[in-house]
């Protein structure tokens, strides 16, 4: 099976996303949906996880989960959006940097 | 099992959910006018799943082949998030109405309900899958809710941080879910516990690594330090009666899935995690008594001196006993009568034209302006501070017991003289309300339920409590047994 694509292919992409996605909520300055973005990034790279696991294992539980995981991660898109209309009709701006009234 | 029973297992839960769908069709049609009429029965609602918690909910049964267990722990549990939820309902429309531009709504009691219910779940979670859907559950209604005052612009900035970290947790959460389901081949507690009974030298890389990330998610949950950042944030920027909520029903719903993740999924990896949760406790009582020093906005030092506790907690959770989980149901059951007091007291501080203030310097001199209301706080804040006879001393003594027992005696010495330092905050309140010139004072309690209220949890800590210390030790410890 050498040169085939295995568990550990899956893995590697997945971690790449995963670490890409808690980069990407942390690293960027600019704009407050690249942080949504980053977050369906995360949740992604779960359900590859999920899915490769499953089909290594032989077990139907894993990609149960990641519809699971779909169908939560589209809620908490609609509700981060919702979220962000209310911020944005407040302040009128959606960067990163003034998302700062509260310190200490 | 035929699914009539199992469905019996989940009342407290169907109750609550089934109450908040046919709510939320109420509050669509019948809008703004509603309002009233939804929270008293959101109320209702909880006091019906309380009931319906007597039943076979408490018995110890397992529903959905594993999926959920109603278990005595899980009762404990859910019977502090019910009353908490109710409390938080009830307060709400005397802060709205003093609020400018923002009304309550019909949905803030709906949204309290599905957290509510999310809550119940996460706390009977007996397979991954039900832990991230209850977690989630809670966690939505909760974004929503710390976002309620829609004009505010802190209320927005408090949800929209909210959010983003609490999206952050789940991803790390379920990142280590998934890791774990892949290693250990199975979601269930029963079936994880089995895979991490191997000694520890042969515990696989892939279980410790997920291990860690379930425990960082969990932690980001708990609001335990390094994961604590978001606290003060969300709670000083979300409506009071919201962060009273977040402060109590959530906080107990995060230590009760945590002790349960640790002790029924991960309890034979008590050597790994067992360092993992000292270090977050330590941290979390170090950091929630230094950082809460210099706070001005009596909020925002709730916000810390919630982090410090669920540092006690933890120390009870790292005993990985009976008694040490004991311990930490009966600190989270005294912790949420002195935090859900001291929050209807911040409920009570506002100026003459009514308008909210939450600074400390606000409360100068209300020992005589106010000497009823000066009293509940000083009870609270020497209660949370540990000082004897108050029984805030008791939750203290019983997770440090419980630390000595299980030969953790350097943990619980150093947690003893960590304790000191948060004293210092705490009294420091009761000598601005005491000590200094009168700054002017706020207007007398108007509602009576709030009063009670607040009365109710002055007296429960002293002198009420000490009498209740056998039935809340013995029924603590029933439910600590039901893990193990």
């Amino acid at each position: 099976m050498n040169g085939s694509i295995g568990l550990i292919h899956y893995l590697v992409v997945a971690a790449i996303l995963f670490t890409m996605g808690v980069l990407g909520i942390f690293l960027n300055r600019k704009n407050l949906i690249v942080i949504l973005m980053a977050i369906e990034l995360i949740l992604l790279a779960v359900n590859i996880n999920l899915v490769a696991f499953s089909a290594a294992l032989n077990d139907l539980v894993g990609q149960v989960f990641a519809m699971f995981v779909l169908t939560v991660a589209a809620g908490e898109a609609a509700i981060g959006l919702a979220i962000l209309v209310i911020y944005f009709r407040n302040r009128g701006d959606i960067a990163v940097e003034d998302a700062s009234r509260m310190k200490g | 099992m035929d699914y009539a029973t199992n469905l019996l297992l989940t009342l407290p839960e169907l109750v609550l959910s089934i109450g908040a769908i046919i709510l939320m069709l109420v509050s669509a049609w019948g809008g703004q006018g509603s309002t009233r009429a939804v929270s008293w029965t959101s109320v209702a609602i909880v006091g019906g799943a309380l009931i319906a918690l007597a039943g076979p909910a408490s018995g110890g049964g397992v529903a959905f082949e594993g999926l959920f267990r109603a278990d005595a722990f899980a009762a404990f549990a859910k019977v502090l998030i019910y009353v908490a939820a109710a409390i938080a309902i009830v307060m709400a429309p005397g802060f709205f109405e003093r609020t400018s531009g923002d009304d309550l709504r019909p949905e803030y009691p709906v949204l309290v309900l599905l957290s509510a219910a999310g809550a119940g779940i996460m706390v009977s979670a007996g397979d991954l899958l039900t832990l991230y859907v209850g977690l989630e559950l809670q966690s939505l209604a909760s974004y929503v809710l710390a976002t309620f005052m829609r004009r505010d612009a802190r209320s927005a900035e408090a949800g929209l941080k909210y959010f983003i970290l609490g999206a952050l947790a789940s991803g790390i959460l379920l990142y280590g879910i998934s890791i774990v389901y892949g290693f250990s081949g199975t979601t269930l507690f029963e079936g994880i516990a089995a895979a991490y009974a191997v000694p520890s030298a042969e515990l696989s890389k892939g279980l410790l690594f997920g291990l860690v990330f379930v425990f960082a998610g969990i932690a980001f949950k708990l609001a335990a330090v390094p994961f604590h950042m978001w606290t003060p944030d969300v709670y000083e920027g979300a409506p009071t009666p919201v962060t009273a909520l977040f402060a109590t029903a959530q906080k107990v719903a995060a230590v009760a899935l945590g002790v349960r993740v640790a002790i029924e999924a991960m309890g034979p990896a008590l050597f790994q995690w067992r360092q993992i949760v000292i270090f977050a406790a330590l941290a979390s009582i170090v950091l929630g008594a230094v950082a809460a020093i210099g706070q001005q906005n009596i909020k925002r030092l709730l916000a810390y001196s919630s982090i410090n506790n669920v540092g006690f907690a933890l120390i009870g959770l790292a005993a990985g006993t009976p008694e040490g989980v004991s311990a930490v149901l009966t600190y989270m059951a005294i912790y949420i009568a002195m935090t859900m007091g001291s929050f209807l007291v911040v409920l009570q501080m506002r100026d003459h034209d009514g308008t909210p203030v939450e600074s400390i310097a606000s409360l100068s001199g209300m020992s005589r302006t106010r000497p009823a209301l000066a009293a509940a706080l000083a009870i609270f804040m020497l209660s949370l501070a540990g000082i004897p006879p108050l029984f805030g001393f008791w939750s203290k003594f019983v997770v440090f017991d419980a630390a000595v027992q299980a030969g953790l005696l350097p943990l619980a010495a150093i947690g003893i003289a960590l304790s000191t330092i948060g004293a210092y905050y705490y009294l420091r309140i009761v000598k601005t309300m005491y000590f200094d010139e009168p700054a002017g004072s706020f207007p007398p309690v108007t509602s009576r339920i709030e009063g009670g209220l607040i009365a109710a949890s002055a007296v429960f800590l002293f002198p009420v409590g000490w009498f209740l210390i056998v039935p809340l030790g013995a029924w603590s410890l029933t439910a600590a047994r039901s893990l193990f």
